[in-house]
């Protein structure tokens, strides 16, 4: 992102649109990294139930990966999976 | 003269009366306050409009100064026209949220009855409450009595919700003195003031749900520092634009508040800077000494924030010696707190006169004109020596 001069953002700290926690990635932040064994995903969800992120990526109704950009890698999904399909490893 | 709008029939009224009837015609959208001494008549007074439908203002009862503020700024980033008051104790309660106010830029609009802070606990009027949240990012203004109290509450909301500006208003009073001491005023016609202040509208609004945006967002090293750049030039903005508000005022209602009020000071070769009620006493005291031929003359301040520098330069700089009456200490060991700012602000002028302060009145303890000759018989040996051997004084004081 390309940070702004005083006078060019909207006054007293207001955010003027809806969505802009998208652009601000924080992927940055994660020491450990999610990573997805496939073979073994049986699609139920729970990764994205828990994730505090929404950054469980879902494609018609199924796991479709890590929004690695937005991901902390807190570890939540890896601990819930109940076919321990997620490994968390070392960025 | 013609196009001054008539004042109404004179009303005998308190200077919190004055206030909620100021509050009357302003007729904010919200008032969400909590009743504290010597502030809660002003609550009083005008939750009983809004009890028999005299105003459509929403009130909202709630349960400390902190709640109230925090109500203000929902309701002020909502769009809505907002008014509170508080006193001492539930200003400081506020504490944490003037500052949010100021920072998200809502032009709340406050009166605060000046009381002293605890400890000891004590009722009556001095300005440690509203002088400690000088730096909150308020613009303030003093008021001498009940008359200027109504008027500048309106003032007030003009000046907080210029569009450059967007800054909240404290419009100060002295707890009992002014607050509970019944005065004439002279109201003016609601259409008139409606006229004046005009409607509120913000650029955007937490109820716009069309448009959705965020108040109050996390704002670290990237750009916090930006957000604050746009208060310190709102401030700015505030201290340009003034003078415009205050002459259309004067067009509209006849009074003039510019920053600062000289009084007797054409040839004034000593004087005293004041705010509020003292400014009345010290007027009293310098008609007398005048009469005894001397040279003295007074500067009340109407506003403090935005501080008027420039003006107290020009007014200073041709005086032999100038008292500072501060009814706040600041336990800095410099004096109190219009002491430091005013000797600050003199310090880039090329002509120093020399500058006294004079801390009185503390816990609301009388301000007599006999005080007054004697921090003016003091400047006149500062006067004569050019030097001022004592730079602090407590006077009254046992």
């Amino acid at each position: 992102m390309n940070n702004l001069g005083w006078k060019e953002i909207p006054i007293g700290g207001v955010i003027a649109e809806p969505g802009t926690a998208k652009k601000y990635q924080t992927g940055g932040w994660r020491t450990y990294k999610p990573e997805v064994d496939f073979d073994k995903c049986t699609d139920c969800l729970q990764c994205w139930m828990f994730c505090p992120d929404s950054s469980i990526m879902v494609k018609d109704k199924k796991m479709d990966g890590i929004d690695y950009e937005h991901c902390k890698g807190c570890g939540i999904c890896a601990e819930v999976c109940p076919v321990n399909c997620i490994e968390m490893v070392k960025e | 003269m013609s196009n001054i709008a008539q004042k109404q029939e004179k009303i005998a009224v308190s200077g919190d009366e004055a206030a909620a009837y100021a509050m009357k015609v302003i007729e904010p959208d919200v008032v969400a306050a909590y009743p504290i001494t010597p502030q809660t008549e002003i609550v009083m007074n005008f939750s009983q409009f809004v009890a028999d439908g005299e105003v459509t203002t929403e009130m909202i009862p709630v349960e400390s100064e902190h709640s109230a503020m925090s109500a203000c700024v929902g309701s002020a980033a909502s769009g809505a026209r907002t008014m509170t008051a508080t006193s001492a104790n539930g200003l400081a309660l506020m504490w944490e949220v003037l500052y949010i106010a100021s920072s998200t830029r809502l032009p709340i609009v406050m009166p605060v009855v000046n009381r002293a802070l605890s400890a000891p606990i004590n009722i009556h009027c001095d300005h440690s409450d509203s002088m400690g949240a000088r730096d909150a990012g308020w613009i303030q203004m003093y008021c001498e009595n009940a008359q200027e109290v109504y008027e500048k509450l309106i003032l007030a909301i003009r000046i907080g919700e210029l569009e450059d500006v967007r800054l909240p208003v404290m419009v100060c009073q002295d707890g009992f003195i002014t607050s509970h001491a019944v005065e004439a005023l002279e109201p003016f016609a609601k259409e008139d003031v409606q006229k004046f202040i005009g409607s509120y509208s913000v650029p955007y609004s937490l109820l716009d749900v069309d448009n959705p945006v965020t108040f109050g967002p996390l704002d670290l090293q990237d750009y916090y520092f930006e957000h604050k750049r746009q208060q310190s030039e709102a401030m700015s903005r505030a201290y340009q634009q003034i003078p415009e508000i205050v002459k259309e005022f004067k067009n509209t209602f006849g009074s003039e508040y510019d920053f600062l009020e000289l009084y007797r000071m054409e040839d004034a070769e000593t004087a005293v800077i004041a705010l509020g009620s003292t400014a009345g006493t010290a007027k009293n005291t310098i008609d007398g000494l005048r009469e005894q031929g001397r040279k003295v003359g007074l500067v009340k301040m109407n506003f403090v924030r935005p501080f008027p520098a420039e003006e107290l330069r020009s007014a200073l700089s041709p005086l032999k010696a100038v008292g500072i009456l501060d009814r706040a200490e600041s336990f800095s060991n410099q004096g109190g707190p219009l002491f430091s700012e005013i000797r600050a602000a003199m310090y880039s002028s090329g002509q120093r006169p020399p500058i006294a302060d004079y801390i009185y009145g503390l816990g609301g303890r009388d301000m007599t004109p006999g005080l007054i000759e004697e921090v003016f018989r003091d400047l006149d040996k500062v006067a004569k020596t050019g030097k001022v051997e004592q730079s602090v004084h407590y006077i009254g004081v046992r």
